[in-house]
């Protein structure tokens, strides 16, 4: 037990920072790639790694990969992130659409798109999520059907929802309803679509937090080819799993600020006796709580890369990262708030401890617990997939989706 | 990455488990906690030496197998998945882990190869009342080499050939060897919480008391004797904790309520889901510490700490949890839930309760910080 590469993954990582010391930028320009010349700095520095062949290390080489193992792209990740780089609007397109494209497209549509999207020079954006439906992603109800004319397009109409990226995509994929007339699950069909297209509006959410970032997205009458089609007609829901089972393997680390901040604010705080915060009781032994969190959650991933390493396939047992960071992320922000007694209120960055980031928590922490799977289907997830579980009962499965009670 | 145990070790945990399967079903522990006379199950604890479990990682130069820390929090997982009613961690965790950690020559060779061929039962005696023990409440004494003092309570006290008692002499903390079957030492018998593993109360009166280790360094050799044992427990509470859930989840599979299982209700299931959490988040602490243990790290105060608050946290609520799972039956003697709960309690308070880890924990984290600013 150790926490040494192999031999193999180290010489892997002394390539990639050779690599990146060479190629890497040395200081940062625009971490968000919507804020001024932050998208041509994300575009440059991902085409600067598809040419070396870093931008997809797990893809065969004949796709621009390395066809390497999923702990060389952790290993990659693990050295990029020590270099100010700009942000990664990619994400979504090339760990889950294009992957889906590359499933089950014909061969004429994956050398138009492989490569740009490789490149950063097109972007995808993922299209599941409806105002009906967010958990309940085989609940779509945006149409798709035969246009009129008998050419065999495709026209489709309705609303996605919380869709990341939107704003600056080229392209993206989208599951619709195509046979409202069988059960839900059995009457869906996925598209590639040009979010170019007039027919397609996308408008930015206002969230609880403040900030925008992510959309809504309308489809008016949005005409598509017949060989836009990901798979069979009504088999969306198989290619969707397929789109989901692309999902990265999650090895971010905290999300906001974590307990070196809480500690260092409690040190600096005056606690009830005058003294500092940090000596009141209390707060220690939340600290020591979500240190243990904290570190538990590292150690998963540590043993999640040593499954990986010794190549084995790591379960969903990485479901239980998310539960515990999200939840962990509002708690810190709101004790830490409360720390601060009546000057808690005050949000101004120019005033407030850290710039507002325990702030920030508080107020970014229900969208976290909610996103990529909220508390609750993460339990199902485990319940099920790990622990063998029977699944809910379902009373929507055998019912024709056209027949389904709906609500708001 | 290596983060995980080697194809031996895993081997070595699955003879583990076999072997406690077939000889010690939880009506062994039963068996102890249902006979007051029992201090302990004799005839396990004999079986377990024959394994050569005791000795694992005691050197071979002293009569143990040689293996290491990793091979030995292994077979503690399997212990406490077990609930085994004997004295292992007190013989192992603590008297042998403070031997090889401090002891002399002459102790060492006196010593380890009587605990590594199961002939000597160890103990060790610090609390001495409610409360956490420190520097400034220790009462006991140690004057011209003899202890006097009480000590309560003492985990398998009343079984013991041999405590390690914390003690002042000249006002200097020490750790000290003392015989309990030797003058000067009255044991009583306490009721306690798990009676699968008894404890005592131990009266002393100028009975003969060897110093282990340096004079005036009790209490620093008493966290690292602590800390070492920590790690250990952990792998036991991990143990426990996971049969925990899996008794939970072969209950709810099997029992109807309103016309199904009740494991597919999200209540039961989100309840068995977070049951999973705190496991897997004790599992990987419990890593860390052994790591950490194995290599003697500098790091070993912090990782104990964690694996000791994250195992404690998880085994707690699996065994509360198990009990609400199993509904009224888990609430009768003849079910094994409370044996369980029980001992999560054992183990939780044995080497010092969750709440004084918490604080030495951060008080580790704020010197850390602090050297490193």
């Amino acid at each position: 037990m150790d926490f040494n590469d192999s031999p193999d993954e180290a010489a892997y990582r002394q390539q990639v920072r050779e690599w990146l010391e060479a190629n890497a930028p040395k200081t940062r320009v625009g971490g968000d790639p919507e804020g001024g010349d932050g998208m041509a700095a994300s575009k440059a520095w991902q085409a600067r790694k598809a040419e070396a062949g870093y931008a997809c290390i797990t893809w065969p080489k004949e796709w621009g990969g390395q066809g390497g193992t999923p702990v060389q792209n952790v290993i990659f990740s693990q050295e990029e992130a020590k270099y100010p780089i700009p942000g990664n609007p990619f994400q979504i397109g090339l760990g889950m659409c294009v992957p889906t494209v590359m499933t089950f497209a014909d061969e004429e549509t994956k050398k138009r798109f492989v490569g740009p999207a490789l490149r950063g020079e097109e972007i995808w954006s993922q299209l599941f999520s409806e105002p009906s439906g967010g958990s309940d992603v085989a609940g779509a109800r945006t149409k798709a059907e035969r246009a009129p004319d008998g050419s065999g397009d495709w026209i489709i109409s309705g609303q996605k929802v919380w869709t990341t990226g939107a704003q600056f995509s080229d392209f993206g994929i989208v599951i619709t309803r195509t046979s409202p007339d069988k059960p839900k699950h059995k009457g869906l069909t996925m598209f590639w679509i040009d979010m170019k297209d007039p027919g397609v509006e996308v408008k930015p959410i206002h969230q609880m937090s403040g900030g925008s970032g992510f959309n809504e997205v309308f489809f008016t009458d949005v005409r598509v080819k017949d060989s836009q089609r990901l798979g069979a007609v009504d088999e969306g829901w198989k290619v969707s799993l397929v789109t989901l089972m692309n999902e990265r393997l999650a090895v971010g680390g905290q999300t906001g600020a974590g307990w070196q901040q809480f500690m260092e604010a409690a040190r600096n705080t005056p606690g009830l006796d005058g003294g500092s915060a940090l000596k009141d009781g209390a707060l220690r032994e939340k600290l020591a709580d979500w240190y243990v969190q904290a570190e538990g959650l590292k150690h998963t991933r540590n043993r999640t890369m040593t499954a990986l390493s010794r190549g084995q396939t790591p379960g969903p047992e990485s479901s239980i990262g998310k539960i515990i960071s999200a939840v962990q992320m509002q708690e810190l922000g709101n004790t830490a708030i409360e720390m601060l007694d009546q000057y808690g209120i005050i949000d101004d960055p120019e005033l407030a401890s850290l710039n507002g980031a325990f702030h920030f928590s508080l107020m970014f922490g229900p969208g976290l617990r909610i996103a990529g799977g909220t508390d609750e289907i993460l339990r199902n997830i485990i319940a099920e997939r790990v622990l063998g579980l029977p699944g809910d009962i379902r009373v929507d499965k055998d019912v024709p989706f056209k027949d389904m009670p709906t609500g708001r | 990455m290596n983060f995980d145990f080697s194809d031996d070790q895993k081997f070595l945990k699955g003879e583990a488990r076999k072997f406690l399967e077939a000889n010690c079903p939880t009506s062994r522990a039963r068996g102890v906690l249902e006979n007051s006379a029992a201090g302990h199950d004799a005839e396990l604890w004999k079986s377990v030496a024959a394994q050569g479990w005791l000795g694992a990682a005691i050197p071979e130069e002293f009569g143990g197998l040689g293996l290491g820390h990793l091979e030995l929090c292994v077979i503690a997982e399997e212990l406490g998945r077990a609930v085994a009613p004997i004295p292992f961690a007190s013989t192992v965790y603590f008297l042998a882990e403070a031997i090889m950690l401090a002891g002399d020559d002459e102790q060492k060779t006196y010593l380890l190869p009587k605990i590594a061929a199961g002939e000597i039962i160890g103990a060790i005696a610090t609390s001495e009342g409610p409360g956490a023990t420190t520097a400034a409440t220790l009462q006991s004494t140690v004057t011209d080499g003899k202890l006097t003092g009480v000590k309560i309570p003492v985990t398998d006290g009343d079984i013991a050939d041999v405590a390690l008692v914390l003690a002042k002499e000249g006002g200097k903390p020490g750790l000290y060897l003392v015989e309990l079957t030797g003058e000067g030492v009255t044991r009583e018998a306490v009721k306690t919480l798990d009676p699968s593993r008894d404890a005592a109360k131990l009266i002393f009166k100028n009975a003969p008391a060897r110093l282990v280790g340096k004079s005036g360094e009790g209490i620093e050799l008493t966290e690292q004797v602590f800390d070492r044992a920590a790690v250990l427990i952990a792998f036991e509470q991990c143990g426990g904790s996971d049969r925990c859930l899996e008794m939970a989840k072969e209950y709810a599979l099997e029992r109807y309520a309103f016309g199904r299982v009740i494991a597919s209700y999200q209540a039961i299931k989100h309840k068995l889901a977070d049951m999973y959490v705190k496991n897997e988040l004790a599992r990987s602490n419990a890593y860390y510490g052994a790591w950490a243990l194995n290599t003697n790290a500098p790091e070993l105060p912090v990782a104990a700490s964690a694996a000791r608050i994250a195992a404690s946290e998880a085994y707690w609520f699996a065994s509360k949890e198990n009990i609400q799972t199993h509904g009224g039956i888990g609430f009768t003697w003849e079910m094994d839930c409370h044996l369980f709960y029980r001992r999560s309690r054992q183990l939780s308070l044995v080497a010092g309760a969750p709440r004084v880890w918490k604080e030495r924990l951060v008080s580790h984290l704020e010197r850390r910080n602090a050297a490193a600013a």
